[in-house]
């Protein structure tokens, strides 16, 4: 008999002069118009009675058996309703009873738990209250059921008691504090703060639950020395929160990031938070380096070995001349305990006591490592839990409702850019309704052969310039190469000119990487994409494969060709220190790069665009170029930490000079992005991104750099002509023979990291895990679906329900209608 | 509570002045009785904790489907829906939706959230929409997180 019913108030059906059982002359067609009736009238509700439905208007109200429509609470949370009722008034002139519910069935409706939930504050705490209720039976041992008599009651036994609803709201509430109560503190004070009620009542259910634990507790006398401990630690831990509070407020750049998040929105914010991430990680990086190779170096200075070249200002781009035999390289560091100490001179202050003595080879080596380590497990934790943020199970394409729900962002202020939102929002809005409604629109053959022409034609494009930009820097550094050699073999003193033509290959590359997206950008705009976010991808992977084959081609030439070239000659006599010096100058150079790409993409344009095309659009801040440019400067950082030590310290000045200038540029130059941009999802990419293109490239060729190369015969804590682990494994070998105590570390390393069924049984494990959780990601899918389709049917039990309660009233009615029609019609 | 000395008229905050959901979240903070949206200290902290990034999911949800409900009655029906798209779209006419645009939109949205196809979505069915989007914490925040 359940029809297929809508509940929708502008229901076209109408029955003019429907009088409802309790009030004859009043027309509801509207929840909150009720509402604020039964607020007007004082009275106790009562539960809906069917049989007197021909009663006495003025005390049958309509009876709801849920006590917390209790007007006393309710008032203050029906703002609106006195003024529907007024517009109702109006109206009513216009259109006429557009439901044709009862305004009994309206009141019960209005009244169902889940309608109450979202309004009413008594319903928040019975919510509360049964939560709690769970919680205790969970966390508390229930008595077993021997210990009962065996005729006892099952209320007495403590399960399948139904809760009564029928109490006041003040009982409730007492329920709610013996509840809270009985919780551990951390329980109590995380579901005191998930309540959404008003601060006042939450500060008033705190105090009516300590109060009443402070009656059970007064009750035993504490000793006075745990009274004392009692005193210590809540003096401790208020202590704590102050402290936690003023490093809160000293967060970096706290006022600069609000400013720009509410001007332009979390887009470019993402931007600047990110630059923030990986400001941190060099900080970090720069503590271990600087602590454990730097600072014991530089205590016990080695002995120079040559003259320094004076110093001219060029160093600080190309890193070579006066830098080049510093701590800034790595073939500075010694090879041997530090303080040196020969066997037979003894004069050194540092030789007497032996009893700091510092294993500089070992201490790079582990250095190294660790930080790479350590770098990579913080990378995986965060990358792992972006993911999970943004991962959904269930793949429903619930869009439309989403981006209505979620889409606006409440931390844009400014006027202009809150227009800007929402004229994002609607052109996002129309799109998808478009989508849905074009998709049957088909596109002929000829169409789709074009479309299909234009995209291929495109990538071959960018395809092809990539591949002849890496072509020509791998040309190029050959040239260079050779050209080094030959210089160096020449002459003796370098001179300035050819201190600067070092410069030449990171001009070229920097170069490439600031014109090749702009070409992308060209033939991007001749596409044709079906969504925004495909043509985002497709932007971003173009960009990607650019970065990732340069730097790939830039790996070759340092690794293949400038190690496979070192002699114990002139010519590269320290290659590890050439390949830090060509890092520092790319760094240097990119960020310079970069200065020049804000000035004239930013400002220049403008300046043009307002004065000369006398446009009132600034350009745009592009969000992935810029963090792209980020992640391929933490590239070069991570791949130089092994020549060049320093490096890190490098990476954040260029970061903190960085992040000004961005941030005054983006304020004066830029408005926020036009086009929609998803930050969940493209924070958890470029977090993907950073962890594996950029630190696994990086740290295969550090791997690679230890494993294979020989290192230099004359500098650096490794030197001997033989690959950097071996030399570490000989280290290590010295040492377990000096300390006999350190053997199990030698022995733990044969059998667990050169064991090759280790590894093999570490991957079966790993491989097993991913397979039992994707097993419990299938079945959750499956129990959604189940209960998707069970509250469909509860549903459409409530509808039978409702329409059923209708016709019983109807039914009533129609008798007592017949009856005054009669006497009318005497 | 205290005197309208102690009250904060919805026109000072001027941190909102130019967001279209201003009169909702002082009506929905504000416990004055005179519903004239003003907020005491109080309410205005209240305001302040539902919209910081400690706040649970759960408090910024309740809260935003508070906001949304135009009308207070505890669901969003098809009214709330059309008086929200038309605050998040604006109020200039070529950023407005046609109604035709605007019925496909609000049966859309219904056909995706009313679970049990009541026709309205209430608090229950609001919170399932709001815990697929990843980005609704983000942008409920007054502050930016780390």
């Amino acid at each position: 008999m359940a029809q297929n019913v809508n509940f929708d108030l502008s229901h076209p059906a109408v029955e003019a002069g429907l009088e409802s059982p309790a009030d004859e002359n009043v027309v509801h067609d509207s929840f909150s118009q009720l509402i604020a009736e039964q607020s007007q009238n004082e009275g106790l509700s009562d539960a809906i009675e069917l049989q007197h439905l021909q009663g006495n208007p003025d005390d049958d109200e309509g009876r709801d058996n849920v006590a917390y429509l209790s007007p006393s609470e309710n008032r203050g949370w029906r703002i609106g309703s006195d003024e529907a009722a007024e517009e109702d008034n109006e109206t009513q002139t216009d259109s006429l009873l557009k439901d044709r519910w009862s305004s009994a069935t309206l009141k019960i409706l209005s009244s169902m738990p889940s309608r109450t939930i979202g309004r009413s504050r008594g319903a928040i705490i019975s919510q509360y209250y049964n939560r709690t209720t769970e919680l205790r039976r969970r966390t508390q041992k229930r008595a077993s059921i021997k210990d009962f008599s065996r005729s006892a009651r099952p209320s007495i036994r403590g399960y399948g008691v139904e809760v009564d609803t029928t109490d006041s709201a003040e009982k409730k509430q007492e329920r709610l504090v013996k509840n809270l109560q009985d919780l551990s503190a951390v329980d109590r004070m995380r579901m005191l703060k998930e309540m959404p009620l008003n601060l006042s009542e939450k500060k008033d259910l705190r105090r009516l639950t300590l109060e009443m634990t402070k009656r059970t507790r007064s009750s035993s006398n504490l000793p006075c020395c745990s009274y004392l401990k009692f005193q210590i630690i809540l003096a401790l831990r208020h202590s704590w929160y102050s402290c936690l509070s003023f490093l809160h407020s000293l967060q970096l750049w706290q006022m600069p990031l609000k400013r720009v998040g509410g001007r332009f929105g979390s887009g470019v914010l993402s931007y600047f938070l990110f630059l923030k991430t990986l400001l941190f990680f060099n900080v970090f990086l720069f503590l271990v380096l600087g602590s454990f190779l730097v600072f014991p170096q530089a205590v016990y200075l080695p002995e120079l070995p040559e003259s320094r070249t004076p110093f001219t200002g060029l160093e600080l781009l190309t890193g070579g001349g006066y830098f080049s035999n510093t701590l800034l390289y790595y073939g500075y560091y010694s090879n041997h305990t530090l303080p040196n100490c020969p066997k037979n001179n003894s004069t050194r202050p540092e030789c007497d006591s032996r009893s700091l003595s510092y294993n500089m080879p070992l201490a790079y080596f582990f250095t190294i490592g660790l930080s790479f380590f350590i770098t990579c497990i913080i990378l995986v934790y965060s990358m792992s839990k972006s993911f999970g943020q943004s991962f959904r199970i269930d793949k429903s394409n619930g869009m439309l409702a989403m981006k209505v729900f979620c889409s606006w962002d409440f931390k844009v202020i400014k006027r202009s850019s809150v227009k800007l939102l929402s004229e994002n929002i609607c052109t996002q809005l129309k799109e998808l309704l478009g989508d849905t409604h074009h998709r049957l629109v088909r596109n002929t053959i000829l169409d789709k052969l074009i479309k299909l022409l234009i995209h291929g034609l495109s990538w071959t494009l960018c395809l092809g310039a990539t591949a002849g930009c890496v072509a020509g820097i791998y040309c190029f550094s050959d040239y260079m190469h050779k050209k080094q050699e030959s210089s160096e073999n020449d002459s003796e003193d370098p001179g300035l000119l050819n201190e600067a033509s070092l410069l030449a290959l990171p001009v070229l590359v920097s170069f490439i990487n600031l014109m090749l997206p702009i070409l992308f950008q060209l033939t991007a705009w001749m596409e044709k994409y079906n969504s925004p976010s495909l043509r985002t991808f497709v932007s971003l992977s173009r960009n990607l494969i650019l970065k990732v084959s340069v730097l790939g081609v830039l790996c070759f030439h340092w690794l293949k060709r400038v190690a496979g070239s070192a002699n114990d000659d002139k010519t590269f006599k320290c290659w590890e220190s050439f390949v830090g010096q060509d890092l520092y100058r790319f760094l240097v150079i990119d960020f310079i790069f970069s200065l020049l790409d804000t000035l004239f993409g930013e400002l220049l344009w403008r300046l043009f665009s307002d004065k000369v095309l006398k446009r009132n659009r600034r350009p745009g801040f592009d969000i992935a170029k810029n963090v792209l440019d980020l992640i391929y400067g933490q590239t070069l950082a991570w791949l130089g930490l092994l020549f060049t030590p320093l490096l890190p310290a490098v990476q954040i000045l260029k970061l903190l000079l960085l992040f000004y200038i961005k941030m005054s540029s983006v304020m004066m130059n830029c408005q926020a992005p036009s086009r929609p941009y998803r930050v969940s999802q493209m924070t958890t990419i470029f977090i993907t991104l950073l962890c594996f293109p950029s630190f696994l490239g990086s740290s295969v060729c550090v791997t690679y750099t230890m494993w294979r190369l020989p290192s230099s015969g004359s500098c650096g804590p490794f030197r001997g002509n033989k690959t950097m682990i071996q030399a570490g494994k000989q280290r290590i070998a010295e040492l377990v023979d000096e300390n006999r105590s350190l053997s199990f570390l030698a022995d733990a390393h044969t059998y667990l990291v050169e064991n090759p069924l280790f590894l093999f049984v570490g991957a079966a494990i790993f491989l097993i895990v991913i397979y039992f959780q994707s097993q419990v990601v299938d079945g959750q899918r499956k129990i959604i679906a189940l209960l998707q389709e069970q509250i469909e049917n509860e549903g459409e039990d409530k509808k039978f329900l409702i329409t059923r309660l209708q016709s019983v009233h109807e039914r009533k009615r129609t008798p007592a209608r017949n009856l005054t029609s009669q006497d009318s019609g005497c | 509570m205290g005197t309208t000395a102690s009250q904060l008229a919805k026109d000072s905050l001027s941190e909102y002045q130019s967001n279209p959901f201003k009169t909702r979240i002082c009506q929905v903070f504000s416990t004055s009785e005179d519903k004239d949206g003003s907020l005491t200290f109080e309410d205005f902290l209240d305001l302040l904790s539902a919209f910081s990034d400690s706040a649970t999911l759960e408090i910024k949800s309740h809260y935003a489907f508070r906001i949304f409900d135009f009308d207070d009655d505890g669901t969003l029906d098809c009214g709330d829906l059309e008086k929200l798209v038309n605050c998040l779209t604006g109020e200039t006419e070529d950023t407005r939706l046609s109604s035709e645009e605007m019925r496909q939109l609000i049966s859309n949205i219904l056909d995706e959230s009313d679970i049990d196809k009541d026709g309205t979505v209430n608090l229950s069915e609001f919170q399932h929409v709001i815990s697929r989007s990843p980005d609704f914490v983000r942008f409920v925040l007054l502050s930016e997180t780390f």
